[in-house]
C-alpha cells in the first residue's frame, strides 16, 4: 500500500487515484495530457487516442476525461449512476508485450493486491458504431466487478490500426468507491481531508447533476440542437474541403484534420443530447449514428494525411 | 516398436485470455488440425487429447513413429548398351553417381536393362511437425481474432484470439528426454519453457512431456482439463451448499462458462440480504447470473431460493477469500439494489398503461410498430378463441398485455425475462389468471421440445402471436432460405403445428392466413414514407404495380402522389370540398399509409369524415378494391405459406415415424389446410395400406394409372369423363359390370366419409373396391377391339383414379 498521505492516498481521496494512475502511468513514459476541452461521451473520444491511433507513429499518452453521457443522468438519485463522470484513459502505440502486467502494476499502484482480490479478464468486444472503431480485449474484474476495459483496437474511423494500439479506460468513479468502501458515488471522499475540510464527491457534482438531468430531458432545446447538429456536420465537411491538398500542390499533407474532427466531436454530443430529449426515433437513430460516422471517417482519413498521421514534413 | 516406446507430441500455445465460449472449440479444432495433418502426410498415432485453459490451449499427440516410412522405389532405365546419353539421363534422374549402382534385369520383350533402386528415407517426425505446426498456428479457425503489437506494423502479421506469448512444442519417447520441436511463428519460437498460474505462480517452467507437463502446472495451480475444472467446481459447490443445509441450483451453461474463467477454481459463499428475496427468484437468479456469473442456492425443504450464492475466483487468496467475498457481496448487493428498484417501479404502472409505449419499439421496419403488433394480435386471438375454446374477451385481454413487459424496466435489463415479468405483474394488479398464464406462455413452444401451453387462453394467444410472425413475414417476402431463417420462422410453424396436433385444434389455415393478411397489410407500409417505397414493396412482394395503380383511383391516388412530394396541382376534385376538410385529409394522408389502414380497417373510411358521406363512400369503394385485391394476393401467399406448413408438419411427422409419402399423397389434394385433419388422413391411410385390401388396391391402382397413361399417351386424349353404363350394361363383361356398380357406390360412400371426417370409414369404403379390382384386372381385356367398349373401359379405369382420390393422391405413395 502506498503511504502517501490522505489527501494523495488513492484510497483515501478521489483525487489521490487520479494523480496515482497519472504518476504510474508517467513512468510508463506516457504524455500526461489534459482533458479535452470539448464535450464528449467518452475518453476515447479525446483526438490523443481517436486520430493517434491511426497511422504508423508510436504514440503513450494517458489523461482523464470527464464523460458526458446525458441519457444516464438520474437526478442526483442513483448512488451509481452520473450524466458526467470521470475516465482515466491510456494509450500505448504499439501495445507493448507486457500491457497485461502493466495494468496489474497500476492496480498495485493503487493498492489493488494481487494475493487479496481475484483479478480476471472477461471477454469483452468492444465496437463504437460513431467513431467507426472496433477492437478486441476484456473488462477487467477485481472481485467481480468491472473495473477497467482493456482494448486492442483493430479498427478505428473505419481503416485498420497499423500498429494496434492498447487502450485502457478506468472507471475512475467505481473504482474509487470500492477502495474507499463507500456505498454512494456521492460519498466519496474527493480530498481526503477530514472534518469541515472534508469535500465530498457530492460536494462537488450533486447540484450539477440535477441541473444538469433537469437540462437534458426536460430542457435542452431541441431545435437550438438540431440545428448546432447540421450546423457541424456542414462546418465539418467544410473545414475537410478547406484543409485538402491541392491536386499539384508539391506538399499533400491535409492542413485541418483536427478543427474538422472537433466538429464531428460535437456532432456526436449534440446526437446524445437529442437522444436523451428523447425526440430522436428508433429509425432516425441509426442514421444519425451513420451521419456522425462519416464525419469520423472522413476526419480520419485527413488525419493519415497528416504529420501527426504518419506523412512527413 | 513398442507403443508405449514410441515418442510423444506435447504443444501448448500460451496466450492472452481466451473468451470462455471459444475455448472447447479451440482445443477440439487443434487437435484435429494437428492428427488430420499428420495423417495426411502418413503419420499414424495412438491417441490425442487436447485442452483448454483461459490462458492456454494444449495438445497431447501419444504414439507417434519417429519418423514416416522409408519409401523404397525401383526405376526402370534404358537398355543396356543404350546411348551414353540415355544413360547419363538415367543416373541423373535415378540420382546415381556411375552405372555400377544400378541393377541389371531382363524379360522377354526389352531384353537387359538397367534398374535403379531409389530409397527415401521417411523423413524425421519433428521436421515434419515443424513445418505443420507453423502453418496450423497462422490460418488457426477462431471466430474472432486480431493482431497486436509491433509486429502489426506489417501487413499479414499474425492474428490469434489475443496475443499469443509463447510455445511449447518437445516430441520423443518416455524413455529419454524429449526434444525442443524448433519452429518460429511470426517472431515466436517454440521452446520447452511455459509458465503457471497468473498470480499463484507467475514463474517460467521448464516441461518435458505431457506427463510431467500436466502435474507441473497442477503444482502451478493450472488445471489444464476443463471437465476437471468443471468437476471441481460443482463437487466444491454442492460441499459448500450442503454444509449450510441448503442446495445447489444446477446450470450447466454457467457452469461451462465458469471453468472457462479460472485456471485454479476456488469456490467461495457469498450472501445477501434476506429483504432481496422478496424479488421474484427468475430475477434474482438472472441478475446474479448474467451479471456476476454466480450460482445460486435453495432451501431443499421448501424448494425457496436462500440469501446465498456461490463465486468461483481463480485465487487461494492470503486472506481465505474473505476480502473477495466482500466485493462480490457489494456487487450483487448493488445489482439487486437494481433488480428490486425495477421490480417496485414497474408495479407502478399498469400493463395496459405501457402500450403507447410499443409505439416506440418497431417490430420490424415493414411490419409496423410492436404496438400495431398487438392490434393484430389481439384481434386475432379474439378470433381464434372460439376454436381453441378460450373465452374471446380473455383471449383479447391477454393478447393486448402480452407484450407490455417489453417495455418495463426488468425486461429492458434482462431481455430473457420476457413473459415471465408480465406474468408477475398480470398477476399483482388482478388480471384473471388465464390471461396472467398466457401472458407468459403466448411465446411457447419454442422448439421441438418445449412444453406446450395447456390454458385455452394461452393457446390462442400462442397461436396468434405465430400466425401473425408467419403472415407478416410472408407478405414482406421475408422467408427462410436454406440455413437462413433470421427470424425463426421455422420454429414459429413447428410451434403452430404443436399446439394444433397436441391440443387436437381444427383450424383452417388458408382462412385464417388470409383474413391476417388484411391486418399485416395495414401496418406495412407505416414506415413507407414516400409512393416509391410502397411501389417497391408491391413489386417485391410479387404484385404487380397495375392493378394497385388501378385501385388508386380518383382523388385518393391523387393524394398519394402528393404525399410522395409529386404534386398534383389539379386539385380539382378536392377544391370542392371544404377547406376544413382539405386539411383533415392531408393531414391523415401524409403518406401512403392511408391507403393502406384503409384497405386494412373496415371503419377506417369513417374516421375523421363524419357528415360526409360522399367522401366515405368514395374511400369506402376504393377500400373494398383494394381488400379485393389483397385477398387475391393473400390467397397465392397462403398457398405459398401452406406448403411451408407442409414441409414443416414432414419434418415434425418423420421426427415422430410417419412416412412422409402418405403426407404427400394427402396434402396433394385439393384444399387441404386443417393440420389436425391431414394428420388423421395420413394416420387412417397409414392403417389402410397395412392391410391386405390396402396393399392390392394400391396395386391395382397402379396397374390402372399405368395403362392410363400408356392409352392416353397414345391416343393423345384424356379418358376423364364418367363411364357410360349403358356400354357396360349391353357390351361388358360380368367383372366390368360388377366393378362399375361397386365403383360408383364406394366412391360415393368415400367421400361422404371423407365429409364426416370418418377417414377410417372412407378407407372402409375403398377397401370394397379391392375384390372387383382384382376380377376386372383378371378377365377383362382393357384394348378391346370395339373402340367404344375400350373408351369407355379407360374411363373405368379412370374411375378407379377417381375414387381413390377421395382420401389421397395414390400416385404420391411410394413402395
Amino acid at each position: 500500500m502506498t503511504s502517501e498521505p490522505a489527501h494523495m492516498n488513492p484510497a483515501c481521496s478521489f483525487q489521490g487515484l487520479i494523480l496515482t494512475l497519472q504518476r504510474y502511468w508517467a513512468e510508463q513514459g506516457c504524455v500526461i495530457l489534459q482533458p479535452y476541452d470539448m464535450e464528449v461521451g467518452a475518453g476515447t473520444f479525446h483526438p490523443a487516442t481517436t486520430l493517434r491511433a491511426l497511422g504508423p507513429k508510436s504514440w503513450r499518452a494517458a489523461y482523464v476525461q470527464p464523460s458526458r453521457r446525458p441519457k444516464d443522468g438520474r437526478y442526483g438519485e442513483n448512488p451509481n449512476r452520473l450524466q458526467h463522470y470521470y475516465q482515466f484513459q491510456v494509450i500505448l502505440k504499439p501495445n507493448p508485450p507486457n500491457l497485461q502486467e502493466l495494468y496489474l502494476g497500476s492496480l498495485k499502484a493503487i493498492g489493488i493486491d494481487t494475493a487479496l482480490h481475484d483479478i480476471r479478464f472477461v471477454e469483452d468486444d468492444w465496437e463504437s458504431p460513431t467513431l467507426g472503431a472496433w477492437g478486441l480485449g476484456w473488462e477487467c474484474w477485481c472481485d467481480g466487478m468491472e473495473v477497467s476495459q482493456f482494448t486492442y483496437f483493430q479498427q478505428v474511423a473505419g481503416f485498420e490500426c497499423s500498429p494496434v494500439a492498447g487502450e485502457l479506460t478506468y472507471g475512475l468513479e467505481r473504482l474509487a468507491m470500492y477502495l474507499q468502501g463507500v456505498e454512494s458515488i456521492y460519498d466519496l471522499n474527493f480530498n481526503g481531508l477530514d472534518g469541515v475540510e472534508k469535500v465530498t464527491y457530492g460536494d462537488v457534482f450533486l447540484q450539477a447533476e440535477q441541473e444538469y438531468s433537469r437540462h437534458n430531458f426536460e430542457h435542452a432545446d431541441t431545435e437550438m440542437l438540431f440545428r448546432h447538429f447540421r450546423d457541424a456536420e456542414a462546418a465539418c465537411r467544410k473545414y475537410l474541403e478547406a484543409g485538402e491538398p491541392k491536386a499539384d500542390a508539391n506538399d499533400q499533407r491535409h492542413l485541418m484534420a483536427l478543427p474538422a474532427y472537433d466538429q464531428c466531436i460535437k456532432a456526436s454530443h449534440m446526437f446524445n443530447l437529442l437522444d436523451a430529449r428523447g425526440v430522436i426515433s428508433v429509425t432516425e437513430r441509426q442514421s444519425y449514428i451513420l451521419r456522425v460516422r462519416e464525419l469520423a471517417k472522413a476526419c480520419g482519413a485527413a488525419w493519415l494525411k497528416t504529420e501527426g498521421g504518419g506523412v512527413a514534413a | 516398436m513398442d507403443a508405449t516406446a514410441m515418442p510423444d507430441l506435447l504443444l501448448e500455445l500460451f496466450s492472452e485470455e481466451i473468451p470462455a465460449r471459444m475455448q472447447r472449440r479451440a482445443a477440439e479444432d487443434l487437435k484435429k488440425l494437428v492428427t488430420d495433418a499428420l495423417v495426411e502426410r502418413g503419420f499414424l498415432y495412438e491417441g490425442a487429447k487436447a485442452f483448454a485453459t483461459p490462458r492456454r490451449l494444449a495438445l497431447h499427440v501419444a504414439g507417434l513413429p519417429v519418423k514416416g516410412q522409408d519409401v523404397r522405389e525401383e526405376r526402370k532405365g534404358p537398355r543396356v548398351g543404350s546411348p551414353e546419353a540415355a544413360i547419363q539421363g538415367f543416373l541423373k534422374g535415378a540420382g546415381l553417381s556411375s552405372i555400377e549402382q544400378a541393377k541389371i534385369e531382363s524379360d522377354s520383350k526389352k531384353g537387359e536393362f538397367y534398374v535403379a533402386i531409389i530409397e527415401k528415407p521417411g523423413r524425421s517426425t519433428p521436421d515434419v511437425l515443424a513445418e505443420i505446426l507453423p502453418a496450423i498456428v497462422k490460418t488457426f479457425p477462431w471466430p474472432k481474432s486480431m493482431r497486436w503489437g509491433a509486429a502489426s506494423r506489417e501487413p499479414g502479421s499474425l492474428r490469434w484470439v489475443r496475443p499469443l506469448h509463447s510455445i511449447v512444442c518437445t516430441f520423443g519417447p518416455e524413455t529419454e528426454d524429449p526434444e525442443v520441436v524448433r519452429f518460429d511463428v511470426d517472431g515466436i519460437g517454440s521452446s520447452d519453457v511455459t509458465k503457471g498460474h497468473r498470480f499463484l505462480a507467475p514463474d517460467e517452467i521448464r516441461v518435458k512431456r505431457f506427463d510431467d507437463y500436466a502435474p507441473a502446472l497442477e503444482r502451478a495451480k493450472v488445471v489444464i482439463d476443463t471437465d476437471r475444472r468443471k468437476d471441481m467446481i460443482l463437487h466444491d459447490a454442492k460441499d459448500l451448499a450442503f454444509a449450510q443445509g441448503l442446495e445447489l441450483v444446477e446450470d450447466e451453461g454457467l457452469l461451462e462458462e465458469v471453468a472457462g474463467l479460472v485456471e485454479w477454481p476456488v469456490v467461495l459463499m457469498g450472501s445477501f440480504d434476506e429483504a432481496f428475496l422478496d424479488i421474484p427468484p427468475e430475477v434474482i437468479r438472472t441478475t446474479i447470473r448474467a451479471n456476476q456469473k454466480c450460482f445460486v442456492l435453495r432451501d431443499p425443504n421448501t424448494g425457496k431460493l436462500a440469501n446465498k450464492f456461490l463465486l468461483t475466483s481463480n485465487l487461494i487468496a492470503s486472506d481465505g477469500g474473505k476480502t473477495i467475498v466482500g466485493g462480490n457481496e457489494r456487487v450483487v448487493r448493488a445489482r439487486l439494489s437494481d433488480a428490486n428498484f425495477f421490480w417496485k417501479t414497474d408495479q407502478q404502472v399498469k400493463l395496459e398503461d405501457r402500450l403507447e409505449k410499443l409505439k416506440a419499439i418497431v417490430f420490424h421496419e415493414k411490419l409496423g410498430t410492436q404496438y400495431e403488433r398487438v392490434e393484430r394480435i389481439a384481434a386475432l386471438s379474439k378470433e381464434l378463441a372460439p376454436i381453441v375454446g378460450a373465452d374471446p374477451e380473455l383471449a383479447e385481454r391477454a393478447a393486448r398485455l402480452a407484450k407490455a413487459d417489453l417495455v418495463t424496466e426488468m425486461v429492458g435489463e434482462f431481455p430473457e425475462l420476457q413473459g415471465l415479468m408480465g406474468r408477475y405483474y398480470a398477476t399483482m394488479q388482478g388480471e384473471h389468471a388465464s390471461v396472467a398464464a398466457a401472458i407468459e406462455e403466448h411465446y411457447k413452444p419454442l422448439g421441438p421440445s418445449d412444453r406446450v401451453p395447456t390454458d385455452p387462453v394461452s393457446v390462442a394467444v400462442a397461436l396468434a402471436d405465430k400466425i401473425d410472425t408467419l403472415v407478416g413475414f410472408w407478405w414482406i417476402g421475408e422467408t427462410p432460405t436454406g440455413s437462413k431463417d433470421p427470424f425463426a420462422l421455422r420454429r414459429s410453424a413447428l410451434g403452430i403445428i404443436r399446439l394444433l396436433l397436441e391440443k387436437n385444434i381444427r383450424l383452417s389455415l388458408h382462412q385464417a392466413i388470409v383474413s391476417h393478411l388484411l391486418r399485416a397489410v395495414g401496418a406495412d407500409a407505416k414506415r413507407q414514407k414516400k409512393f416509391e417505397d410502397a411501389f417497391i414493396l408491391f413489386r417485391e412482394s410479387k404484385t404487380s404495380f397495375e392493378p394497385v395503380n388501378a385501385v388508386i383511383s380518383g382523388f385518393t391516388r391523387q393524394l398519394i402522389f402528393k404525399s410522395a412530394g409529386r404534386i398534383i396541382n389539379d386539385n380539382d376534385q378536392l377544391s370542392d370540398l371544404s377547406s376544413d376538410v382539405q386539411t383533415r385529409l392531408l393531414n391523415s394522408l401524409d403518406d401512403i399509409n392511408f391507403y393502406f389502414k384503409l384497405v386494412a380497417d373496415p371503419e377506417f373510411h369513417k374516421r375523421g369524415y363524419e357528415g360526409d358521406d360522399s367522401i366515405q363512400q368514395e374511400l369506402l369503394a376504393t377500400a373494398e378494391k383494394g381488400r379485393a385485391l389483397i385477398v387475391e394476393h393473400g390467397s397465392e401467399i397462403a398457398t405459398d405459406l401452406l406448403s411451408f406448413f407442409a414441409d414443416r408438419l414432414k419434418v415434425y411427422l418423420r421426427d415422430q415415424g410417419a412416412r412422409h409419402d402418405l403426407i404427400d399423397a394427402v396434402f396433394a389434394l385439393e384444399g387441404q389446410d386443417d393440420l389436425l385433419m391431414i394428420v388423421r388422413r395420413v394416420e387412417a391411410l397409414g392403417r389402410f395400406l397395412d392391410t391386405e385390401d390396402g396393399r392390392n388396391l394400391l396395386a391395382g391402382y397402379r396397374r390402372a394409372a399405368n395403362i392410363l397413361r400408356i392409352e392416353e399417351k397414345k391416343d393423345g386424349r384424356a379418358y376423364d369423363e364418367a363411364p357410360d353404363l349403358q356400354i357396360v350394361n349391353d357390351q361388358g363383361q360380368i367383372e366390368e359390370k360388377a366393378l362399375a356398380v361397386v365403383l360408383d357406390g364406394a366412391k360415393r360412400e368415400a367421400a361422404a366419409a371423407v365429409e364426416a371426417e370418418d377417414f377410417e370409414g372412407a378407407m372402409r369404403a375403398l377397401s370394397r373396391l379391392r375384390q372387383p379390382v382384382d376380377a376386372f384386372f383378371d378377365k377383362v381385356t382393357v384394348n378391346a377391339e370395339d373402340s367404344a367398349l375400350r373408351a369407355n373401359r379407360l374411363r373405368l379405369l379412370n374411375s378407379i383414379r377417381e375414387a381413390t382420390r377421395t382420401v389421397a393422391d395414390f400416385s404420391r405413395i411410394e413402395g
